[in-house]
This record gives C-alpha cells, structure tokens and sequence, in this order.
C-alpha cells in the first residue's frame, strides 16, 4: 500500500478518534484552555465580562460552535461525540480541500505532471 | 492556544495580521517557486492532520485543556513556509465553522501557530538533526525537541498577548476592557503548563510521525537544503 494512502487512512482513524479530545477532558474534570473561556465562564471567574470583551465576542456566529450542533452545545457527551466526528469529517475535508485548490494554484508543475 | 474573538483588542489584532499577512505572501510566493504539484496531496494531509489532531485536548485533571498543533511535524516534512500554509489553512476554517479561535484573532492565531511555531520549531529541528541521513536517530528527536520547543514558543507568544492586554485597554477605573490578566499571571500560567505537559504531547506526536514516516517512506525526509525542494 502506499504510504499516502496509509496515511489517509490514519487521518480517518483520528476522526473516528476525536471525540477523546472532548471525553477525557469531561471524565477528568478539565474545563476549557486557559484564555479561551465563554463570556459565561469569564462572568463566574472574575465576576463580570470586560465591556470590550462582551462587544467583540459576539461579533461572529461560527455554524457549529466548539464542533457541536448550533443549540445542542449541551446535550449528553455521546450525542457530543457524535457531533464532534461529524465536525471533524466537514472540517478536515473543507481543510484539505482548500489547500489542495491553494496548492494547485501556487504549485510548480513538473514534465511528469503534464498531461 | 486559539486566541477568542474578545480577547484582543482592536490594536492588537490588527497589528498580528498585519505582522502575519507578508508570512502569508511569502508563503505563497516560496510554493509557488518550490513546492512541487505532486506534493500537493501531502500538503493537504499535512493541513488536515494539523486540523484534527487540534481536537485532541489533553485534559490537565480538574484544570485547563490544552493539544498539539503538528506544525513542526508539517515544517519537517515540507519547510516552514509550507506549513504556514497549511496550519493557517486548518486555524481559518477552525475560526470560521467552528468558532475555535475568533474572527478578529485570526492574525494573532496564524502568527503564533502557523509563524512563531514552524518557524522555531523547524530551525531547532535542522540545529539538532544537522546533515544526517533521512533514516538517522537524530531527525525524530530533532523534530521531537522541535515540536517541543515550537509549540512553548508559540504558547509564550499567545501570553504575551494576552498579558499586554490590560495595559493596552482599561476604563477610567483601572479595569481592564478585553483579556483581563496581566503579564505576570498569564506568561507564568502558559509557560508552566507548555512546558510540563502540551509540548511533551506535541514532541511525541511529531517524533513518533517522523519515526513512522523514516521507516515507512524515508524519502519523504529527503529534503537536503541544496536540493530544491523546499517550500
């Protein structure tokens, strides 16, 4: 088998993977990185939200907001996991597609490459 | 280490992309000199890799959560500029769809983790693996050290701009506007759990990979400066 192959292969293993990164942290008691905290976790924190933190955070809703369904960002760790593979398939896939269509632009063309 | 949209300041962020946006021309300009077509499918994995293997948060038990970037691994396998590309790529989308890192903060994103960290961690991984051959003991431990050190370098930048957020933004009362703790608590805070725990995680995904890949496919380590092959 090719190597590349073999590689896309392991790609796939860590989709199917990813939801450790949202279980371990949940069974371990770890909360969010340090400096990424929710308007909600910065007001239980510090006791209120910096005037210009409250105006700027909210200036973009992303379509599936930390890897989960828009308005399900509290259901139960499977349904979760189920949402976080689901995010990591679109999101690997808009990754890759995008950089090969960036690379495919700006990518020198070989003697072995034409047609 | 994704820097939300809030947590900067206006003259913050403007400034890390404007640091950030010639790293993406070079970028461009370097592939488009070096990078060879049918290393374009690896540039994608690379990219995707970096974008997944983000997911993985490694829980500090009742703390943080912190994990690996794969920027130095894609810096060995590609070059530097390469992986700016690639990581930058992964860190867009990350801010777009999934809101894991803000919009404003995709400057200050990029230039921690797809500049400050390739960048250092590539040159500590040449400083360590020197000319040895691709199959050589010394170019997984070199990318190692590099992942290592490229990702504390990355997470001591991200401090620092959040640190020199109070100073930067207050109101009349002394409070800070957006990122609200100082240098002192935020540099000692990220550094500590780099240093103990994420760049150990980071030194062993990019070590292991390369051990894979330099018995796999060695070739793919192959990338001697004289040849022209870097991007």
């Amino acid at each position: 088998m090719k190597t590349s192959t073999k590689l896309w292969i392991g790609l796939i293993a860590l989709v199917i993977l990813s939801p450790l990164g949202l279980i371990l942290p949940a069974k371990l008691g770890a909360g969010s990185a340090w400096g990424e905290w929710s308007a909600d976790e910065i007001h239980k924190m510090a006791g209120c939200v910096p005037s210009g933190m409250s105006k700027i955070s909210e200036i973009w809703k992303a379509p599936l907001p930390d890897y989960a369904f828009r308005g399900q960002e509290d259901s139960s760790l499977p349904a979760l996991s189920f949402s976080y593979i689901v995010s990591g398939i679109l999101g690997a896939a808009a990754v890759a597609t995008l950089t090969i269509l960036i690379g495919r632009v700006l990518a020198r063309r070989e003697h072995s490459d034409a047609p | 280490m994704h820097i939300p949209d809030g947590y900067l300041g206006p003259q913050t962020y403007v400034a890390a992309y404007a640091v950030a946006a010639p790293f993406w021309v070079i970028a461009s300009r370097r592939i488009n000199r070096t990078l060879r077509s049918r290393q374009v499918p690896m540039l994608a994995l690379g990219a995707a890799f970096s974008f997944l293997i983000m997911m993985f948060n490694v829980p500090i038990p009742g703390g943080t959560t912190g994990h690996a970037v794969g920027a130095v691994l894609v810096a060995v396998l590609l070059g530097p500029w390469a992986a700016c590309m690639a990581v930058s790529v992964a860190l867009i989308v990350q801010a777009v769809l999934f809101g894991d890192g803000g919009i404003t903060a995709i400057g200050a994103n990029c230039l921690n983790m797809a500049v400050i960290m390739p960048f250092v961690g590539y040159g500590v991984y040449r400083l360590v693996s020197g000319r040895s051959e691709a199959t050589s003991r010394r170019r997984w431990i070199g990318a190692a050290v590099g992942g290592y050190i490229g990702l504390n370098a990355a997470a001591l930048a991200t401090a620092i701009e959040f640190g020199i957020q109070p100073m930067l933004a207050h109101d009349a009362a002394g409070h800070a506007l957006y990122a609200p703790y100082p240098l002192s608590v935020a540099v000692p805070v990220m550094a500590a759990e780099h240093l103990l725990i994420f760049g150990f995680v980071e030194a062993i995904v990019t070590g292991m990979v390369v051990a894979y890949l330099q018995r796999a496919d060695a070739s793919l380590l192959d990338r001697t400066p004289g040849k022209k092959v870097e991007a």
